[in-house]
Formats: C-alpha cells, structure tokens, sequence
C-alpha cells in the first residue's frame, strides 16, 4: 500500500535546482531510508512533506507529492501547510525540545488543536510517552524542565511530541546524528516499533543505519533519485555504479 | 637557548606594559564617575530629608523640596511605559517573525536604528509641532510621556527584535511541525523565551528616558510647579480621573535644572540632593534590568 508518493517533484533555492524530477513512493507502515552525500538533498525531500520549507523565502515547488487515501497533493498552494502538519510530524536532527516541562512538551500539539480536557491530555501524553520508550523514566518528573533530560532522552521526547497528536506520516532527519551510540540503538529500536502504526520517512548518513532500519531505501546524489528499492537488494546487489560506489565507501 | 629567553621576557614584558596602560585608561574613567559620585553625594546628602521629598519647590533653598518632581517623573514614565511597551514589542515581532523581508523592510530597519541615534531635543522639537500646536495635547503629562515614549520606541524595539532573533531557529521548526500557527508561535514559545531580552530593553529605555531634560523643555515643561495634579483614583463615582494626564508638570532633571541655575549656593545642594535621588533612581532600574535578565537566563539555555 502506498501512502504518499511523490511524482515528478522539484524543487528550487532562488534558482538552485536541489531536486530533479523525483518519483518516489512511500509505502505504508514501512521505514523508508533517504541516503546519499551531503548536500544530495535528502533533508530537503524530507521537508516537502510537511511544509517546512514553506516557512522561508524564496523557494518553489514543482511538480507533485500526492497523500492517499484522499489523494490530495501536499505542495499544492491550496492546501493549507498547517493541515498538511497536524497529519505528517516530524523529528529534528538536533533534539529540540521546548524550555517546558516534559509533560508541556508532549501536549503541545493537543493544545494547538484546541484540545484542553486534563484528562484527555494526560492520557495521550502518557500513551505518547510510553509509545517513544519513554515514560518509565519520565512519569515522576514529568513537571522537570525537558532540558534536565540527557541527549537521546530528549530526542526520544520529542518522538513523543511528535506521536501525540496521531499522525499518518512521521519524518526522521538524521535524529540520531548528535546522540552516543546507545542512545542511538534506543531510537533505532523505537523506530522499528513505530513502524505498525505510522509510516516512517528517515533520512540518514549512516548506512549501517539504513540497513537497520528501514525497509525501503532511496539513494540520492546531486539532487537525483538515482536508485530506489527493497533495502536488503539495494544494499547487496545495488543496480547502478554510483549507488554501490555509494555504499562500498568509494565517495561520499 | 639564552636568546631565547631574552625574546620571551622581553614579550613578556610588552605583556605587563599592556597590562598597565589598561589598567590606567580603565581608571581614568572609573575615578573619574567615582568623584562624582561621591562629589554629588557630599553635596546633596546634607538636604536629603523626609521634607525634601514632600515639599513644594520654594523661593527659600532649605524649603523647597521634590515632591512634584517625582510625582512628575512617575506619571510620565508610567506614559511612556504604557505607549512605548505595547507599541515597541509589537513592531519587533512583526519585523522578526512576520514582515517579508525585502527592500521596504530594510528600509524600515535602517531607519529604526538611525532613530535611535537622534538627538533628544529633535524629538523635542517634533513632539512641540505635533502634540502641543496641532493635537492641542498642552503642554501637559501625557504630552511630556508620548514625547519619551517616541524617544525610547527604537530602543524598545532594537531590544525585541535581538531577544527574538537570539531563540533558535529549531524551536520555532518544532512549533510549526506540530501544526502551530505564525500566532501560536508567537504567543507560546517566541514571546515568552524572549521576555527576559525585552523586559531588559524595556528598563534600560526607560532609565534613559527618566534622566532627559532636553526634549521635556522644549515642548515648554514648567520648572516651578507647587502643586500635584489630578490624583488618578478617586473618592468618589466613577473612582479614577484621567485629569492628570493633561496636568501640566515637572520632573527631576528639570527641577535639577531649574535649581542649578540659581545664583544662591544653597539651591546648588537642593540641585545636588535631586540628582542623587535621581541617579538611585537610574541605578535601581539598571539593577532590575541585570537581575530580571538572570533570572530568564537561569531558566532557559539552548
């Protein structure tokens, strides 16, 4: 099952092309890996899906991302990037949560939605706590300020943040790229969990990331989607030169 | 190798004749404030009383005290306050978080630095043209306040666009990813990180606005005022009274002034006695500002 697919999609910095003509689907309740050097524009395909780019000047979109099951095009300028955010989250490269408390942290999305009923926050906070692996370690702190927690408890809070509010599509850019290596094994795993529930889109620079993890990998370089396909076929038996010379270490 | 020592002490000892001639330009200026501080303290101490603070000015020196100028320093900082605060933190957040940014804007911000850099008496001069001939405010309390309030909005406004453009870009991302909206942002995260910054920039605009004289002379503040004006609460229905707003005034510079210039000696302590109210004054709302900045700092860091 397809969620979302992006077909033919652009996009332009002023006049900097940073993605060529991308069709990529995005399969339902499957980890989908983005991989490819810096600069490929691996964080920028990300950040179609939820608007982000929306907040700066000078960009432009071409081409389409269409969101099933209704099949309406995220990138359209009809379509109102605030809805587009309340279905698809996203998980930062940096953990960033909010100088709140943990609990503050996790409601905020229900408190944009207008949603107030103590009890209703307090359970969805605490389902989102425990969905992110974090709620036995936060549930009698959960007034301490979000900055007491240590780096991969942070990032695992703002998974939490971001799962609160129920969405279809949850972004990872390179989130374990500040965390030590336990920390990164913690969200890993999460990740793997998650993916019965929502569909999962990371990008990542580590490749024995991507293998870990994901089900599906895109491997992009200059802007293009050069190879797409089952992680395991990609990363044994890759179809095109640059995406072994990719994955053996030969660049990038 | 012994030349080799002979480099290093004689770097060394540039080092320490550095380290001197700082010393000494850093206390030129500090003994410099230090006398006269102390000088206006020796002055003035003499006359600081319980009377000095609640008498009328007066022909007679040892008579004359404060009480309307300070009355006149509160009512029109409190002005001031009220229209510079709202006025200066809703153009930062618009200018940060909202206007497009293109030549008009850098238009705008040019210009709102360069204000900040006018000579006090030029808004003095605006403020006489505008509030006192074609608005016909008098010259009165809330002319006096409106007049600061213009002087110190550049100020108020340099100091919330620094305090929102110090907060992360990655916690306004995080705001919007959840479906925030441009207000919501704002109102929940931009607004409250940055209090500290502006609250700070705040005080410092007004302990600058308290210690001006030239711009309040000009719009034709009185010097000798032996009355309060219009007290704002009420014994009686409906229990407030905006009367005061355009009660004419005074305040603690031009008391200061008006006493220096006497010929009598006498006058000079009251002077001096004025200026060390006013200088406490200055320094407590500097003191504020440092402390009301440590206490936003201490609780949140990126």
């Amino acid at each position: 099952m397809v969620k979302a697919e992006a077909k033919n999609l652009s996009f332009y910095y002023g006049s900097v092309q940073a993605l060529k003509n991308i069709t990529l689907p995005i399969l339902e309740h499957r980890v989908t890996a983005l991989i490819g050097p810096s600069g490929c524009g691996k964080s920028t395909y990300l950040r179609c899906f939820n608007r982000m780019h929306d907040l700066y000047p000078y960009k432009h979109y071409e081409g389409e991302i269409i969101l099933h099951p209704e099949g309406i095009n995220i990138i359209s300028p009809e379509v109102d990037p605030i809805e587009i955010r309340m279905r698809v989250s996203m998980v930062f490269q940096k953990p960033n949560p909010f100088p709140k408390s943990i609990y503050e942290n996790v409601a905020y999305g229900l408190r944009v939605r207008g949603i107030t009923k103590r009890r209703l926050v307090d359970e969805n906070v605490e389902k989102a706590l425990t969905e992110a692996a974090l709620w036995e370690e936060a549930k009698d702190r959960l007034n301490d300020l979000a900055f007491n927690l240590s780096g991969g408890q942070q990032q695992r809070l703002c998974i939490a943040r971001a799962l609160a509010t129920n969405p279809e599509i949850l972004l990872f850019d390179e989130p374990t790229s500040a965390l030590d290596p336990i920390a990164t094994a913690r969200i890993e795993e999460l990740i793997h969990e998650l993916k019965n529930r929502v569909t999962i889109l990371i990008v990542t620079h580590n490749m024995q990331q991507a293998a870990r993890v994901s089900d599906q990998t895109a491997f992009l370089y200059l802007g293009e989607l050069i190879e797409y396909g089952e992680t395991k076929t990609l990363f044994t038996n890759p179809k095109e030169k640059r995406t072994e010379d990719y994955i053996t270490g030969r660049f990038g | 190798m012994k030349d080799l020592k002979t480099l290093i002490a004689r770097r060394k000892f540039l080092d320490l004749l550095f380290a001197i001639v700082g010393l000494l330009a850093l206390m030129v200026g500090v003994f410099t404030l230090l006398a006269l501080i102390i000088d206006l303290a020796l002055d003035g101490m003499s006359r600081l009383s319980l009377s000095f603070f609640f008498s009328y000015p007066s022909r007679f020196p040892e008579e004359a005290g404060i009480l309307s100028a300070w009355v006149g320093t509160i009512l029109v900082m409190f002005v001031t306050a009220t229209t510079a605060v709202p006025l200066g933190i809703a153009s930062g957040i618009y200018l940060e978080e909202y206007a497009p940014k293109n030549w008009f804007t850098d238009i705008i911000e040019i210009n709102i630095a360069n204000l900040a850099g006018v000579p006090s008496i030029i808004y003095g001069l605006m403020a006489l043209g505008l509030f006192v001939y074609k608005l016909h405010l008098g010259q009165s309390v809330l002319t006096a306040g409106l007049t600061l309030g213009l002087l110190i909005l550049p100020i108020v406004i340099m100091a919330t666009r620094e305090a929102i453009r110090a907060i992360p870009t990655s916690i306004r991302e995080a705001a919007y990813a959840v479906g925030a909206t441009q207000w919501q942002t704002v109102q929940d995260h931009v607004l409250p990180y940055s209090l500290g910054g502006i609250l700070t920039g705040v005080i410092i605009g007004l302990s600058r606005a308290i210690g001006e004289s030239a711009p309040l002379l000009t719009i034709g503040a009185l010097t000798f005022i032996a009355f309060l004006p219009d007290p704002p609460l009420q014994t009686h229905f409906p229990f407030f009274s905006f009367e005061w707003l355009l009660s004419p005034f005074t305040v603690l510079p031009i008391q200061m002034f008006n006493w220096v210039s006497r010929p009598q000696a006498a006058f000079h302590l009251n002077a001096a006695a004025a200026g060390l109210v006013l200088l406490v004054m200055t320094l407590t709302m500097n003191g504020v500002a440092i402390y009301v900045r440590y206490l936003f700092r201490k609780r949140i860091q990126w």
